[in-house]
């Protein structure tokens, strides 16, 4: 038997499936194996861990992690989550994708999923552009850089995809590099120990296709810039978050607050409002005896 | 079989419309997770559903948009929970992607398609059976699917059992496809005792994660699926897969796993089938139509016999997969099947190529925002009696 398969985390890959897609030099083996530390150190167990991710490079995530894990439609993995998660509450559902999946395609399910504070940990990957498809312009894309569908240079604001966590009702927000691997760990295990909707974002590179095109070196070039031009700034104002390219950055953990999540709110309102037993619901204002028996 | 969960049974005869009739049906059934966008004419469904699911005992969320909604329920499916999600036609053409999800990934789930007039926001108040080609082939990719038309508020009851049934039992999304007339119609609905009505289960694995392959057929062509959280660490995926779910995009698998989607619905066709006759041994002209449409084809069949025609009757409950042996059978003895619809002439289609020319067929189209006079269908019965019976 040879080294790697002794090896501790083994179980939480699906060995038979190595080796994986991903180019030489790309984070998500990073995030990946982050995420799955993470996991084993914080004591989850991990046949009570779902695994959702969307369309992409990142989206490949589900079908390598050895848990319940499920492949959906290109921007669509947090409603495929939240409906996972409101009928399994003792399920730890995880969303791992990508930037364009996530924020792009699915913007609008992030924001809402955030809004109504859903028990889920969304863990996105930001390379900067769509990877899968070639290197298209994203919605995180910083302004000038070139990708092969804005090929003068991106001249649209990208999100900044903190503020944008923080706007929409999270209760948790990181962001770290695939350089800085050991806060990630510990950030991704304080995220999946999170009641409510959990936000980490990782940036990654892209050598094969947004390093390349703009001429920003390899892997280890840019894991030499994340190091010399991220500053970690906890607690620090997401508005601040924004990623121009080229420019250092902010890194750390941006919010850890309480709200009530989605499951907990309802049970506890409907508690309250419908003084519940089976066969007696308002409906329009009217008693269900009224309104259903007749 | 298992009995129904009585919390969802609402046992008594009751007044209501089809919409409310349908959302009834799904509780007997035991959908207990509903995720829905309003849409009119639908919307009555999930309103009824919101207030009635608390106390029974399941979840409703009302998501963003058609898009979450259809895949909410996904999620919601493989989380342990039977679920729908209801919708009328632009939300229709949202969902689309996630029905072929639901065909890939064998997802249980039903589809509730409250029909208006399109295309586009159209008709938003008014009928129309204009989704019916949607509902076979809105999503991308080759696949078979299952498609059931009530025609009356007790059907809409009815026939939601037998689609959360069926959508179990071959493991594909199933499309219930109303109209604005059916929603609307408020009639005599009967519901039984929660111990007359069967109800499919969620036929769980047997085996052991070590044996267990998420998506090899066991019976029927259909695999099993494994509970969550149970140590199964199932893959579920859209792209390609093998028997173990994982991808494998060739060739070979896509010849295996397509032909398999599609063949545990077509060889099992008898099973989902179901078509109200009436006097069809000696007629000359059968009509063939569904939904609200089958309602007024009773006042023209009855005007027919009145004037002395043999007029036939063929009701099609499940309109996908089609019924060509039925419509072949028929073709061959009578001289005219008419199909009046609410659209600009979909299922006749069917129809024709079933009959292949040895009878006439004669569309009778509705372009919808109201429904066929009994008299226009009348005139296509006694154009049709005058032709020979075919040899």
């Amino acid at each position: 038997m040879s080294a790697a398969s002794n090896h501790p985390l083994n179980k939480y890959f699906r060995e038979e499936r190595m080796p994986h897609m991903w180019c030489s030099g790309c984070g998500i083996g990073i995030a990946t194996n982050a995420f799955i530390t993470a996991l084993d150190k914080s004591g989850f167990d991990k046949n009570k861990v779902a695994v959702v991710s969307g369309i992409g490079c990142t989206g490949r995530v589900a079908g390598y992690v050895n848990t319940d894990s499920f492949h959906t439609t290109h921007g669509r993995a947090i409603p495929f989550a939240e409906g996972l998660k409101a009928v399994s509450p003792d399920t730890k559902v995880v969303v791992f994708s990508g930037d364009g999946d996530l924020m792009s395609i699915g913007g609008n399910h992030f924001i809402h999923a955030g809004r109504k504070n859903m028990d889920i940990t969304v863990i996105c990957v930001n390379n900067l552009n769509y990877a899968m498809t070639g290197g298209q312009v994203s919605a995180t894309t910083p302004k000038t850089a070139i990708t092969a569908t804005a090929p003068y240079g991106s001249f649209c604001e990208p999100f900044n995809l903190p503020f944008l966590a923080e706007a929409a009702g999270a209760v948790y927000v990181s962001r770290w590099t695939v350089y800085h691997v050991r806060e990630l760990q510990k950030s991704i295990g304080e995220a999946l120990k999170k009641k409510g909707f959990s936000f980490v974002e990782i940036i990654s590179p892209c050598p094969t296709l947004f390093e390349r095109r703009n001429k920003m070196g390899n892997g280890l070039t840019r894991m030499k810039f994340y190091k010399e031009n991220s500053t970690v700034e906890n607690n620090a104002d997401t508005k601040k978050a924004g990623i121009e390219l080229n420019k250092p950055f902010i890194v750390g953990k941006f919010l850890d607050i309480e709200r009530p999540t989605y499951l907990d709110a309802m049970n506890s309102y409907y508690d309250a409002a419908l003084e519940c037993k089976v066969g007696y619901v308002h409906y329009n204002g009217v008693k269900q005896e009224e309104c259903f028996d007749d | 079989m298992l009995k129904a969960d009585t919390k969802g049974v609402l046992t008594g005869i009751h007044y209501m419309d089809g919409d409310h009739a349908t959302c009834e049906g799904a509780l007997a059934a035991g959908c207990r997770y509903v995720a829905g966008y309003p849409i009119t004419p639908s919307t009555e469904v999930v309103e009824r559903y919101a207030a009635r699911i608390p106390c029974v005992g399941g979840i409703f969320m009302q998501m963003e948009d058609e898009i979450a909604s259809s895949i909410a329920i996904q999620g919601a499916v493989w989380g342990g929970a039977k679920a729908m999600t209801v919708t009328s036609g632009p939300g229709f053409s949202l969902m689309m992607e996630h029905i072929g999800l639901a065909v890939m990934t064998e997802t249980p789930c039903v589809f509730v398609n409250v029909q208006r007039g399109g295309p586009s926001t159209g008709l938003p108040t008014l009928p129309a059976q204009s989704d019916m080609m949607q509902a076979r082939w809105g999503s991308h990719g080759d696949y078979e699917i299952i498609a059931i038309c009530p025609n009356s508020a007790q059907e809409c009851f009815d026939l939601m059992i037998t689609a959360f049934n069926m959508s179990e039992r071959f493991r594909v999304p199933v499309m219930f496809m109303m109209d604005e007339c059916v929603g609307h119609m408020t009639e005599k609905v009967v519901i039984p005792k929660a111990d007359e009505i069967e109800v499919y289960p969620r036929a769980y694995t047997k085996k052991t994660p070590a044996e267990y392959k998420a998506y090899e057929p066991i019976k029927n062509l259909v695999p099993e699926m494994a509970p969550i959280g149970k140590g199964y660490n199932f893959h579920v995926t859209g792209l390609t897969h093998d028997e173990k779910g994982y991808p494998a995009m060739n060739e070979d698998s896509q010849k295996k796993l397509v032909s398999r989607l599609i063949d545990k619905i077509k060889n099992y066709k008898k099973e989902i089938i179901m078509i109200e006759e009436e006097y069809l041994s000696d007629a000359d002209v059968v009509v063939m139509s569904y939904g609200i449409t089958s309602r007024v084809s009773e006042k023209a069949m009855l005007d027919a016999r009145a004037l002395g025609l043999k007029v036939g009757k063929a009701r099609l409950k499940t309109v996908w997969p089609f019924a060509d042996e039925f419509v072949a059978d028929i073709s061959k003895k009578v001289k005219a099947i008419v199909v009046p619809e609410l659209n600009a002439g979909q299922i006749v289609r069917e129809v024709e190529r079933a009959a292949q020319g040895r009878c006439k067929v004669i569309s009778v189209p509705h372009l919808g925002g109201g429904v066929h006079k009994p008299e226009v269908i009348l005139e296509a019965i006694k154009e049709g009696a005058k032709g020979e019976r075919s040899k």
